[in-house]
């Protein structure tokens, strides 16, 4: 259908934690002029944490993100062991680790079957009443449904046991954690996780071999130029560069898959900046020493991606059995390592779960993990510390500076929202331009948008992953009296 | 539509860990679809603003508010639902009593925006570019962003409110209680909140004697944390007794102290001041008998690192505080 459209609004998205829209312009030919991925909300905690008791900041930064407050817990946690100059016991580590691994899989698996999965499992196109949990489960059947609430409801036990609440966790302090863990904890939880393992790979099979591989055209989707940019990647790798969540050094690699650069927690700025724009409130992270040439991709461009793919990516592999053999197999059929096809983040964040399954049973079952010494009481002046973890959605990166007295005086936080930021509005960019020919949309092409920021589970305030469903979106195609001549709108309740 | 309970849940200012929660409500969720038809959530289902809009005033039986006012859209999504529904929540502390982004009144809009788009260590931004409420690109282009309020509000400062579930998040136990009073009609006298009328201390399991003397404070990273002892006996400040019972005091059980993200308790309207007598009274200074000199006293008394935002994390739009910068902006948003 023709007419004469200039602007396309999408507003409200949802699925995104917080508040986003998308603007997409046409020109006279009605093909995309230019199109924006705007994050519409701000809350300041670099601000109002000044002045704070930096040993709150544990307790404090949790407020960011519902979704991944165990990230932020984490990050800061460790972040403390530096601002105090502590190190924390062996066994505090690994409980923190392995807490984290529940909240990985807490995480990975709402987008797996409630968020990301629907458009694999029920298809793109399928009416939008379906495209949701619900029909997942429709397609899959209760039973899934059922084993899948009560796996991320061991998920959710173990961040409970450990963390205090499964949501807002408390037990991190600088120089360790606050509480051992008994025997009879141990056990709980050794039990649940060997069950996750098993769902992980269940769940592996399932959507990645039956709905999937088995579908050529989703593997089509996946390995086409719509959701496709050659871009740096980022990702914390341990000592012998596999993927690790918790701890370790953040590795870049190029588009071509060489290594870029390589550093420790402390010198992330000299290899990170962020630029502002006047249209988001979420600024726009960049390689610094090649600096910021606008919203383009490739070599010459300091726009990098996080997120399971770019872990994937950067990593020479997972460090676990289960995992390993299932990070071969997808770079093998993908065409080798790194993938820049933006939809293979769903598969990388499968493959994430059974690593994160895999390394809680690990952990469950390690020897030090009951050890009663899980703190060292700090006794050195506070001062500056940065602690960096990955996040579900990626990278994520606290920095603190106190006083003499341990009083916040500055902040900075990088969260794994932010470090997407430019590749999301590329993509969604990309997306439409690719979609959206002599002026025509139709219903079929919002789902195609929405999948290109999808792939990336945006935190924004971090809640993409919550529950079932899409996000219901509308188009304006306004005249050029700017009213509204057609909307299409869909999933109306 | 069936005639099932409608129910919305809304968003303002949010991590949306009240979301998360609800999700984790697990099998309880399948239990609470069979007599509620979720109308409204931005997380779960399609339903647009604009359709919400279209809806005739009242045609929502419940709303779930989360999150605090922070800008522009968050008020207007809490007066389009105020309109549509005939119940109102204030669902978590946020949006009960400014939450921890309520924390922000101790600046403003200038100073959270130097800060993140100037001060911060990795942004580069020499000419000071800032998000603008509107802005027209090179072609012509023109985008919009909410505008940000120099000053966190509650919901029940932009709206009647009908009930209170206070919590950060609420816990499942909570919510399951709500919803339990909700469909069985079951619902308190309007104004009420849905939680304990106790304070935390009476429901803390830990010892605590007669009568609690402090002669120093400690921050909890500083000292070796008793697990059976209360927090306040060990020197650490706790807000168990100006804060409302009903999280089950999780955070304690983990072996850390609360910091009142219930907020208030009954009896108190403002929880920092109700936390400063409670302090007061323990420190040893009140006693006729102290043998601490002014100076002691002072010094004892500056231990409190950050009284402000210890005392008032969860409440300070709502405290008798409200905010330390300036006087409160009455134009900044439409009345």
């Amino acid at each position: 259908m023709k007419n004469k459209t200039k602007t396309i609004t999408i507003e409200p998205i949802t699925r995104l934690e917080g508040h986003g829209k998308i603007e997409i312009f046409l020109n006279d030919e009605g093909n995309v002029d230019n199109a924006y991925f705007q994050v519409v909300e701000l809350r300041g905690f670099e601000k109002f944490c000044q002045g704070r008791p930096v040993e709150e900041m544990a307790r404090l930064t949790t407020r960011l993100c519902g979704v991944c407050p165990w990230a932020h817990h984490i990050a800061s946690s460790k972040t403390l062991d530096e601002v105090f100059k502590v190190k924390s016991p062996a066994a505090a580590r690994k409980i923190r680790e392995l807490g984290y691994c529940a909240h990985m899989i807490h995480s990975h698996l709402v987008h797996i079957y409630a968020l990301g999965g629907p458009d694999f499992v029920v298809t793109p196109s399928a009416p939008p009443e379906e495209r949701n949990l619900l029909g997942v489960i429709g397609k899959v059947g209760l039973d899934v449904g059922k084993t899948v609430i009560k796996n991320r409801y061991y998920a959710q036990r173990i961040q409970e046991i450990i963390g205090g609440k499964t949501i807002h966790p408390v037990f991190g302090l600088p120089g360790g954690i606050s509480h051992p863990i008994t025997e009879e904890q141990r056990k709980e939880i050794e039990k649940m996780s060997s069950e996750l393992v098993e769902f992980a790979r269940y769940t592996l099979n399932l959507v990645v071999d039956e709905l999937i591989l088995k579908n050529k055209d989703y593997v089509d989707l996946i390995t086409g130029d719509v959701y496709y940019h050659k871009t740096y990647y980022m990702g914390l790798v341990d000592e012998h560069d596999k993927v690790n969540f918790y701890d370790g050094e953040v590795k870049v690699i190029d588009p071509d898959g060489k290594e870029y650069c390589r550093f420790g927690e402390r010198d992330y700025l000299d290899f990170i900046a962020e630029h502002v724009e006047p249209w988001s409130y979420l600024k726009f992270p960049y390689l610094k020493k090649i600096g910021w040439k606008g919203f383009i991709d490739g070599k010459d461009s300091g726009i990098y991606r996080v997120a399971p793919l770019a872990r994937l990516n950067v990593a020479d592999g997972m460090a676990t059995p289960l995992a390993q053999e299932a990070y071969e197999r997808m770079y093998d059929i993908l065409g080798g390592r790194p993938a820049h096809h933006t939809l293979a983040n769903h598969w990388a964040r499968i493959i994430e779960n059974l690593y994160a399954s895999e390394r809680m049973l690990e952990l469950a079952t390690d020897a030090e993990i009951t050890e009663k010494k899980v703190r060292n009481i700090p006794t050195e002046t506070p001062g500056e510390g940065v602690g960096i973890c990955e996040a579900p959605r990626g990278t994520l990166m606290h920095h603190y500076w106190a006083d003499t007295e341990g009083i916040v005086e500055k902040v900075n936080l990088i969260v794994a929202t932010g470090h997407n930021n430019a590749g999301m509005h590329m993509s969604v960019k990309r997306a439409a331009e690719k979609l959206i020919r002599n002026w025509k949309v139709d219903d079929g092409i919002l789902n195609m948008v929405e999948m290109a920021f999808r792939a990336y589970d945006p935190c924004l305030a971090c809640a993409t992953h919550s529950l079932p469903g899409r996000m219901p979106m509308e188009i304006n195609v306004r005249g050029p009296d700017g009213r509204v001549e057609r909307r299409l709108t869909r999933g109306v309740g | 539509m069936s005639d099932k309970l409608k129910l919305a849940i809304a968003r303002g200012a949010t991590c949306s860990g009240c979301d998360v929660e609800i999700v984790d409500i697990n099998e309880k969720l399948l239990e609470i679809l069979e007599i509620v038809d979720i109308v409204y959530a931005a997380v779960i289902m399609d339903t647009k603003l604009k359709d919400v809009e279209k809806w005739d005033d009242g045609y929502i039986d419940i709303t779930l508010h989360h999150g605090a006012i922070r800008d522009s859209e968050n008020e207007h999504i809490a007066k389009l639902f105020r309109a549509k529904s005939k119940t109102l929540i204030s669902f978590g502390s946020c949006s009960c009593y400014g939450g921890v982004p309520g924390l922000a009144n101790v600046t403003d809009k200038e100073g959270i925006f130097r800060e993140a788009f100037s001060h911060t260590a990795s942004t580069d931004n020499p000419d000071y570019t800032v998000p603008l409420p509107e802005w027209t690109d090179e072609n012509g282009h023109r985008l919009t962003l909410p505008k940000f309020y120099d000053e966190v509000m509650s919901l029940d400062d932009i709206v009647p409110v009908d009930y209170y579930l206070p919590g950060c998040p609420p816990l499942v136990t909570q919510i399951n209680q709500a919803l339990d009073a909700i469909v069985t009609g079951n619902l308190p006298p309007k104004g009420a909140v849905l939680a304990s009328e106790k304070t935390l201390c009476d429901e803390c399991k830990r010892t605590k004697p007669e009568k609690i003397t402090i002669k120093k404070i400690y921050r909890p990273h500083e000292i070796e944390l008793d697990p059976e002892k209360c927090f306040l006996e060990q020197g650490i400040i706790c807000l168990g007794p100006a804060t409302r019972a009903g999280c089950d005091a999780k955070c304690i059980e983990a072996n850390m102290p609360c910091r009142g993200c219930l907020g208030p308790t009954a009896a108190a309207i403002d929880q920092g001041g109700s936390m400063l007598s409670a302090i007061t009274s323990i420190l040893a200074i009140s006693d006729k008998e102290t043998e601490l000199s002014e100076e002691d006293i002072e010094k004892l008394v500056a231990q409190i690192k950050d009284p402000l935002g210890t005392f008032y994390r969860f409440s300070m739009p709502k405290s008798l505080l409200r905010r330390t910068v300036k006087e409160r902006k009455e134009a900044q948003h439409e009345k």
